[in-house]
């Protein structure tokens, strides 16, 4: 079954490396096909970012997103520009302290966390949110097995920082009840 | 021979086709690489640049395009294989001396991450019309190599390749990558190097007082001294003798520049490469490459769940073309339907082939995006319909 992913936030915030990270889970640690890709404004930090992961047992022809299954939203840009691709039954995650969703489509599945607020007080490092994210959507949608996850988090963050990825990791885990 | 393993990321990766470039073009041997930075083809420049200072290689930013397809054209000179990366306006500037690598017959890699144009167009953003400009886009008459990968995986494997042909012909070989695929992050398996065959430079063994450096034998293809061997001998982009030394006439021409081309055209069977599926029953065959031949093979799977024979021709190398297999092929169907991002390019050639023993129609894209599957499906449509 081909699921499709879509992540976005600010330039900075580690979008792109969340993609990598679901990618390769899927790919190298779960034998499945996925693709990721990226879109970019001409600023290094700041502007709108997204990164899109499809994911398939079969072959994955169509390179892009049609109609996402998971949106995981990390900026209010990012929420508006792509809540309108969700699938009538699919799934939102997003950063209450960065992204107010407003009225949300009926059939829309919504899971909120405050991911940055944990990643600095529970770790005292932001910079960690993305993987607090993560954590959070792989136990919301089970999409990516949590072993691949964490295997995939050890070989794509700098090495000295894995431990504090881990935490990050298991923080937004178990932030899912 | 086989590749050398200190430039062998052997292991299964997740990287995007930029990277995949670079890694390919590390394991057939690059150690010089010159090129100056544009989107989308900076990250094949910043991995090459990571990975040099391992395998000792030589990583230079240069001013600009120009500079950069000179500096590599003077690196394979001083025996080195090299490359360049470049997309959009940087593969117009190197276009000059691109004739000037045909025309010193220097192997040497260029790889173009095709994006929108033209000028500056869409620098973040997909096209594939860059394709008759491989062909033809530096001035005076040649031959050209290029392959088309569809994946990461292809990426890799077909700048391996493209090291390998450009130094069995002497001639600069080109990647055309698309934004989609350069930019695509997929599972890249990177065999081992004991597996991995790499073409050895075409060495002269001439005696030092009688080397020629344009004499040739059955292959049309000159035997290469490089810096530093000890021979004298003399290269030139003007029309040049069997010594390398500048003949301006008509007799001289006839000599050099059929013998560049005929090099090409006498092994085209040799490099040019395709995948052909479901063409023994089909009306209507389905010509596209790179992420645009992904992208057809949906609305293939489409037309033939609707009943309509479709086959598929997927251009692995784009140059040399496959004239006679498309020609071959134009007598028993309907139709052809090219796909390509842009307003008809190997549409042309296919129509050249056909020479109307059949319709060719063309699935067109100005860029910026791939094609919706919708929109194939309904030219191959029209092309089933074909009287």
């Amino acid at each position: 079954m081909r699921r499709e992913i879509r992540i976005t936030g600010f330039g900075g915030q580690g979008v792109i490396l969340s993609g990598v990270i679901v990618g390769k889970a899927a790919s190298i640690y779960d034998n499945k096909n996925a693709t990721m890709s990226q879109a970019y404004g001409p600023e290094a930090r700041g502007s709108a970012c997204s990164t899109q992961i499809l994911v398939d047992d079969k072959e994955i022809l169509y390179p892009y997103i049609r109609k996402s299954d998971v949106l995981v939203a990390m900026s209010q840009e990012g929420f508006s520009k792509f809540v309108g691709e969700l699938k009538a039954d699919g799934v939102l995650i997003y950063d209450e302290d960065m992204v107010n969703p407003g009225e949300v489509k009926k059939g829309i599945k919504v899971y909120p966390i405050k991911a940055q607020r944990m990643a600095e007080t529970d770790l005292g490092r932001k910079i960690v949110t993305n993987i607090v994210m993560l954590g959070f959507f792989t136990a919301v949608t089970q999409a990516v097995p949590k072993e691949a996850m964490v295997e995939a988090i050890k070989t794509s963050v700098p090495k000295g920082t894995i431990d504090l990825n881990l935490k990050a990791f298991d923080l937004g885990y178990d932030a899912f009840e | 021979m086989k590749a050398d393993p200190i430039g062998v990321r052997t292991g299964t990766l997740y990287l995007d086709g930029d990277r995949a470039t670079a890694e390919g073009a590390i394991a057939a041997g690059c150690r010089f690489f010159a090129g100056y930075p544009i989107t989308p083809s900076t990250e094949c420049a910043e991995l090459i640049s990571e990975r040099f200072p391992e395998v000792g290689g030589i990583f230079i930013q240069m001013e600009d395009e120009i500079a950069s397809i000179t500096a590599i054209i003077g690196a394979a000179w001083g025996g080195a294989r090299t490359m360049t990366v470049t997309s959009g306006p940087g593969i117009s500037l190197m276009m000059e001396n691109i004739g000037l690598a045909i025309m010193l017959e220097t192997p040497c890699v260029v790889a173009n991450v095709q994006r929108g144009g033209p000028s500056t167009g869409l620098p973040t953003m997909v096209g594939q019309a860059d394709v008759m400009q491989a062909r033809w886009g530096s001035h005076g008459d040649y031959e050209i190599i290029a392959y088309s990968p569809q994946s990461p995986q292809e990426a890799f494997d077909f700048t391996i390749k493209a090291f390998n042909m450009a130094e069995r012909y002497r001639t600069p070989v080109i990647v055309l990558l698309d934004e989609c695929v350069g930019h695509m992050v997929e599972k890249v398996v990177i065999p081992p190097a004991d597996t991995i065959e790499i073409e050895p430079r075409r060495l002269t063994d001439a005696a030092k007082d009688e080397y020629l450096p344009f004499a040739y034998g059955d292959d049309l293809v000159p035997d290469m001294a490089i810096a530093g061997m000890g021979y004298r001998f003399h290269v030139t982009g003007l029309t040049h003798d069997e010594r390398g030394y500048p003949e301006m006439s008509v007799r001289c021409q006839e000599w050099l520049v059929p013998r560049l081309v005929a090099k090409i055209r006498q092994n085209a069977d040799d490099i040019i490469e395709f995948d052909e599926e479901n063409t023994d029953d089909a009306d209507v065959v389905v010509v596209s490459y790179g992420i645009s031949a992904r992208v057809s093979r949906m609305a293939i799977d489409l037309a033939r769940e609707k009943g309509i024979k479709v086959g598929f021709l997927r251009l692995r190398a784009i140059w040399p073309f496959p004239e006679k297999r498309v020609a071959e092929l134009a007598k028993k169907i309907k139709s052809y339907v090219v796909v390509e991002i842009n307003l008809g390019q190997i549409y042309y050639e296919v129509q050249r082939c056909a020479a109307g023993r059949c319709e060719t129609l063309l699935s067109p894209h100005a860029g910026g995006g791939v094609h919706d599957p919708e929109d194939i499906f309904k030219v191959i449509e029209k092309g089933a319909k074909v009287k």
